[in-house]
C-alpha cells in the first residue's frame, strides 16, 4: 500500500495558537509512521501579524515549504487570513475556515472596512469550503485558547489519520493538566463537520 | 528513511532543537549566546539537558569569547547567534581562527534570507572564507543534528573553530531526527599554557597564520572525500550544484536531475566540482542569497549558470527553482487583495504609551532593534531610523553634532533594556564624554521581548532560571556620567509626556527610563486586570482612542442609516469598540477620551 502524501497550510493571526495546532498535527503524523516536515516563522511576525505554517507529510518529504497552488488543505483561523493565503490551495482542495473576524490595523482604525464579502470570495476559491465557528465552540467550553484544537478537530475529517492518533499526540505533547480540555476541544471540533 | 523502523529513537525536531540535541550528544559543557531570531531556541533547548551549563551573554562578542575560554579550558563549547550577531562577534572569531582550539568549538550562525525578522539578509558564508574557518551547512533537522556532532569532531581533529550555518527554513522547520547517546572528547578539562598558540602577539600570530593555511589545505582534502559532499547521479542532461535548504527545493522540483550536494560550504572540493561538471551536459548552481558556490565553480573554469537564473534577493522555494531553470511559469490563482496585517505592538504594551506621548513632541526619533521598532509603523509612526543593535544612541549624537544649534532639543534616541546592555552602553558613554546633550529613552520592560521573553543582565534571572544580581540601569547611567536619570511609568502618558518635554529641552545628557513589564510576561498575564469597554451612548466617533493603534480598539463603521438607528447624528461615521478578548486593561486609552466613554467593564 502506498503511503498517502499531502500538504496542509495553516494561516492565522499571531497569538491564536497556530503553532500548537501544527505541533499536534505533526506529532499525529509522526506517530502514524509518516515522514513529516513543517516550517513557520517566529520573532517579529508573531506580534499580532499574519502567521503561517507549512506542513507536509508523506513517505519522504524534501521541501519544508508548500508551493502556491499545491496545498491539499488550508486551515484558516481567521477569514481575512483565509483569503490572504487562498492561492496556496490546489484546485479542488479543501478549506476549513474559522468564521472569526480579527480586525487588522487599517480596519481597526477605520481606514477601510472588514471585507463584507469574505465568505463569498472564499466560496469562489473552492466548493469544498467549510466554515466553522471555532470561537463559539471554544467559548462554550469556557476556554477561549482552545480555538486552535477545535479547528484541528474540524480539519481532521480531511486528513488520513484515525482519531486516536490526534489524542495520542496531544497526550504526548501537552502538559498533563490541559490534555483533557484539548481532547474535548478536538472532539467538539470534529463534531462541527460531517465526515468528508 | 524508514520511519516505521524504530519509532522510539525518532523525534520531530526543529533545526534549532536538533542543534541543541547534537551539542548535548557531543558532550558540550559550556554554551553561550545572545538571543536573536532565528537562533534563539538553540540555547533555550540546550539548557534543558542534564549536566550542561548555558548562559545568555549580553552580546554575541561576549558569547564567543566565553565559548573560546571554555575551549581553552579543555571542554567542548558552543556559541550561537543570528547572522548579524556574527558581525558583533567578528573580532574574536577572526583571531580564534589563528589560535585554534583545545575542546571542540562550534559557532552557529543562523541566517535569515527573506528578512522574516531581521534588518538585512547578509550571507554569512562570506565569513567562513574571510576568517578561514570551515563551515558546515545542513539541509534539514536530521542533518542539523548530525552535522553538529561532526562539527565538534572536525574542530578537534583540525584544531579549528567550526561554523555551523543554518537559515530560517532550517532553524524553524521541523523534521525527523534520530537520537543518539551523549559522548564527549577523550581528554580531561584543564588549561595547558602554550603562549605560541594562545597569545596572539604579532610574532606568534604570524606563525599561526602559516598553520591556518596548512589547515585549510587539509580541510580541502577532507571536503573531496567526505560523504556530506556527494554526487547523486540522475538524468545527465541537467546537473545542479546546491547546498542547505536549497537542496530540498531542488529535490522537490527536479527529482530526476543529477545533483551535487555540498554539506561543507567552506573549504570547497575542486575535484568533485570538476568530476560532476564532466558528467552532465548543463550545470546550474542553486543557492539562496549570494553566489558563493557559483563564483568558486566559475573560478575553476566550469561553464555554469547561477544568479542569472536564480534570484539573489529573498528565499527560494521549489516553485521559484523550477521556474528559474525551466523558464516555465505554472499558473496559480492570483493572491486575493485583502487589508495587510503587519506585526503590531501587543494590547497592553508599555511601549505604546511612550511612543504616543513622544509623537506629540514632534522630535526626530532614532530607534533601535526590538519590539519598539514596530512603533515605526502607522498609526504611531513614531520612529525615524533603525540600523542595528545599539545604533540609536550613536545615531542621535551624530545627528545632533551635524545639526549644531538647530538640532538642540529635536532629536531623541529610544532603546530597549536588553539592547542597551548589548551595545548601547558605549554609545551613552560617548554622549557624555564628547559633551553631547542627547535625551536617551530606555524602555525597560524587564525582559528581552521580541525574541520571545529571554532573561538579560537587568532582569535578575539567568538562563538556568536562577536568581542573580541585577544590573541597576539608573545607577549604570549615572556611573557613565549622566546626571539626569528619571524613571516613569509609560502607561501614565500625561506624566510621561511632561518628563519628556522637560528633558528634551535640557541642554545636557539625560536618560528617561520607562519602566513597566512586557504584557506577555507570565507574571503579568496571571495578574487580575480590568477590562475596559466603550459606552456606546457616549462615543462620538472622534477616533482619539483609535490613534493609539491598540489591536483591542476596533472601529465600527456606520452608514447614515445605521448611525441614526444607533441614536447618533447621521453624520457620525462610526464608533469605537473594545474587544474584551484582547483588552489587557493597561488604562492607556480611558484618559484619551474627552467624553469619558471608556470605562472599566463591570463583571
Amino acid at each position: 500500500m502506498s503511503v498517502p502524501k499531502g500538504d496542509v497550510f495553516l494561516a492565522g493571526v499571531g497569538g491564536q495558537g497556530t503553532l500548537l495546532a501544527s505541533e499536534v498535527l505533526c506529532d499525529a503524523f509522526l506517530l502514524s509512521g509518516f515522514d513529516v516536515k513543517k516550517s513557520e516563522v517566529h520573532g517579529m511576525a508573531q506580534r499580532g501579524g499574519s502567521v503561517t505554517t507549512h506542513l507536509r507529510f508523506g513517505p519522504k518529504v524534501f521541501s519544508p515549504l508548500i508551493e502556491p497552488g499545491k496545498a491539499d488543505l488550508l486551515i484558516a483561523f481567521e477569514m481575512i487570513e483565509a483569503l490572504r493565503f487562498a492561492h496556496y490551495l490546489r484546485p479542488g482542495g479543501a478549506m476549513v475556515v474559522n468564521a472569526q473576524e480579527i480586525f487588522p490595523p487599517s480596519v481597526a482604525t477605520g481606514q477601510e472596512r472588514y471585507p463584507q464579502d469574505a465568505a463569498e470570495r472564499l466560496r469562489a476559491v473552492t466548493d469544498r469550503l467549510h466554515m466553522v465557528d471555532a470561537l463559539a465552540a471554544a467559548l462554550s467550553m469556557r476556554e477561549v485558547r482552545a480555538v486552535n484544537i477545535v479547528l484541528v478537530g474540524a480539519a481532521s475529517h480531511f486528513l488520513p489519520l484515525p482519531e486516536a492518533a490526534y489524542e495520542e499526540a496531544m497526550k504526548a505533547r501537552l502538559p498533563e493538566g490541559i490534555v483533557a480540555v484539548n481532547v474535548q476541544a478536538f472532539r467538539a471540533g470534529r463534531a462541527l463537520l460531517q465526515p468528508a | 528513511m524508514s520511519v516505521l523502523a524504530k519509532k522510539e529513537e525518532l523525534r520531530l525536531l526543529s533545526g534549532n532543537e536538533a542543534v541543541a540535541r547534537g551539542a548535548f550528544e557531543a558532550g558540550v559543557k559550556v554554551a553561550s549566546a545572545y538571543p536573536g531570531t532565528p537562533s534563539t531556541e538553540i540555547l533555550e533547548n540546550f539548557v534543558r539537558y542534564e549536566g550542561v551549563y548555558a548562559e545568555w551573554a549580553p552580546n554575541e562578542k561576549v558569547a564567543v569569547e566565553v565559548a573560546i575560554g571554555a575551549s581553552m579550558g579543555g571542554v567542548r563549547a558552543l556559541a550561537a547567534m543570528k547572522h548579524v550577531g556574527v558581525n558583533v562577534a567578528a573580532d574574536p572569531i577572526f583571531t580564534v581562527s589563528y589560535t585554534g582550539v583545545r575542546g571542540g568549538l562550534v559557532i552557529v550562525t543562523a541566517d535569515d534570507p527573506e528578512l522574516h525578522s531581521s534588518q538585512n539578509e547578509q550571507d554569512n558564508r562570506h565569513y567562513a572564507v574571510a576568517a578561514k574557518i570551515p563551515m558546515l551547512e545542513p539541509s534539514d533537522s536530521f542533518e542539523a543534528k548530525e552535522f553538529t556532532l561532526l562539527a565538534f569532531e572536525l574542530s578537534e581533529r583540525f584544531d579549528t573553530p567550526v561554523f555551523l550555518r543554518t537559515t530560517t527554513r532550517i532553524s524553524h522547520a521541523k523534521g525527523v531526527v534520530r537520537l543518539g547517546e551523549p559522548s564527549g572528547p577523550a581528554f580531561a578539562p584543564g588549561f595547558t599554557p602554550d603562549p605560541a598558540k594562545w597569545v596572539m602577539l604579532p610574532l606568534n600570530a604570524k606563525r599561526r597564520h602559516v598553520v591556518v593555511e596548512e589547515r585549510t589545505k587539509a580541510l580541502r582534502e577532507f571536503a573531496e572525500t567526505w560523504d556530506g559532499n556527494r554526487i547523486e547521479w540522475g538524468d545527465r542532461s541537467l546537473g545542479i550544484i546546491t547546498s542547505g535548504v536549497s537542496y530540498e527545493y531542488v529535490k522537490e522540483a527536479f527529482p530526476d536531475a543529477s545533483v551535487l550536494k555540498i554539506g561543507l560550504a567552506w573549504p570547497l572540493p575542486d575535484r568533485l566540482f570538476r568530476e560532476f561538471a564532466a558528467g552532465v551536459s548543463r550545470v546550474v548552481v542553486v543557492e539562496e542569497l549570494d553566489p558563493h558556490l557559483e563564483i568558486h565553480v566559475k573560478a575553476l573554469g566550469i561553464p555554469a549558470q547561477g544568479k542569472e537564473l536564480i534570484p539573489i534577493v529573498g528565499e527560494l522555494d521549489p516553485r521559484i527553482v523550477r521556474q528559474a531553470i525551466t523558464g516555465e511559469a505554472i499558473p496559480v490563482r492570483a493572491p486575493e487583495a485583502v487589508p495587510p496585517r503587519p506585526p503590531n505592538l501587543c494590547p497592553g504594551c508599555p511601549h505604546r504609551g511612550l511612543f504616543f506621548a513622544l509623537k506629540k513632541l514632534k522630535v526626530t526619533v532614532t530607534g533601535d532593534i526590538g519590539c519598539s521598532t514596530l512603533a515605526a509603523l502607522p498609526p504611531l509612526g513614531a520612529m525615524d531610523t533603525c540600523i542595528c543593535m545599539g545604533a540609536s544612541i550613536g545615531n542621535a549624537h551624530g545627528m545632533e553634532k551635524a545639526l549644531g544649534r538647530d538640532g538642540a532639543g529635536k532629536v531623541v534616541s529610544v532603546i530597549g533594556d536588553s539592547t542597551f546592555l548589548h551595545s548601547g552602553v558605549t554609545g551613552l558613554m560617548n554622549v557624555v564624554y564628547n559633551r553631547g546633550a542627547s535625551t536617551v529613552i530606555l524602555l525597560d520592560n524587564d525582559i528581552t521581548a521580541m525574541t520571545g521573553a529571554q532573561q538579560n543582565p537587568a532582569t535578575g534571572k539567568t538562563l538556568h532560571g536562577e536568581p542573580t544580581r541585577r544590573t541597576d540601569l539608573p545607577a549604570l547611567c549615572r556611573a557613565l556620567g549622566v546626571d539626569h536619570v528619571y524613571t516613569v511609568n509609560p502607561h501614565d502618558m500625561k506624566r510621561t509626556e511632561a518628563v519628556l518635554r522637560r528633558e528634551v529641552a535640557r541642554p545636557e545628557p539625560s536618560v528617561i527610563i520607562t519602566k513597566a513589564p512586557c504584557a506577555l510576561l507570565p507574571e503579568h498575564r496571571r495578574k487580575k486586570r480590568p477590562v475596559y469597554e466603550v459606552i456606546a451612548d457616549l462615543c462620538t466617533g472622534c477616533k482619539a482612542c483609535s490613534r493609539l493603534g491598540c489591536p483591542a480598539i476596533e472601529w465600527v463603521p456606520f452608514t447614515p442609516e445605521e448611525a441614526v438607528a444607533a441614536g447618533k447624528k447621521a453624520t457620525q461615521k462610526g464608533m469605537a469598540r473594545i474587544s474584551p478578548l484582547l483588552c489587557d486593561g493597561c488604562n492607556q486609552c480611558p484618559p484619551l477620551c474627552k467624553f469619558q466613554a471608556i470605562l472599566e467593564k463591570k463583571p
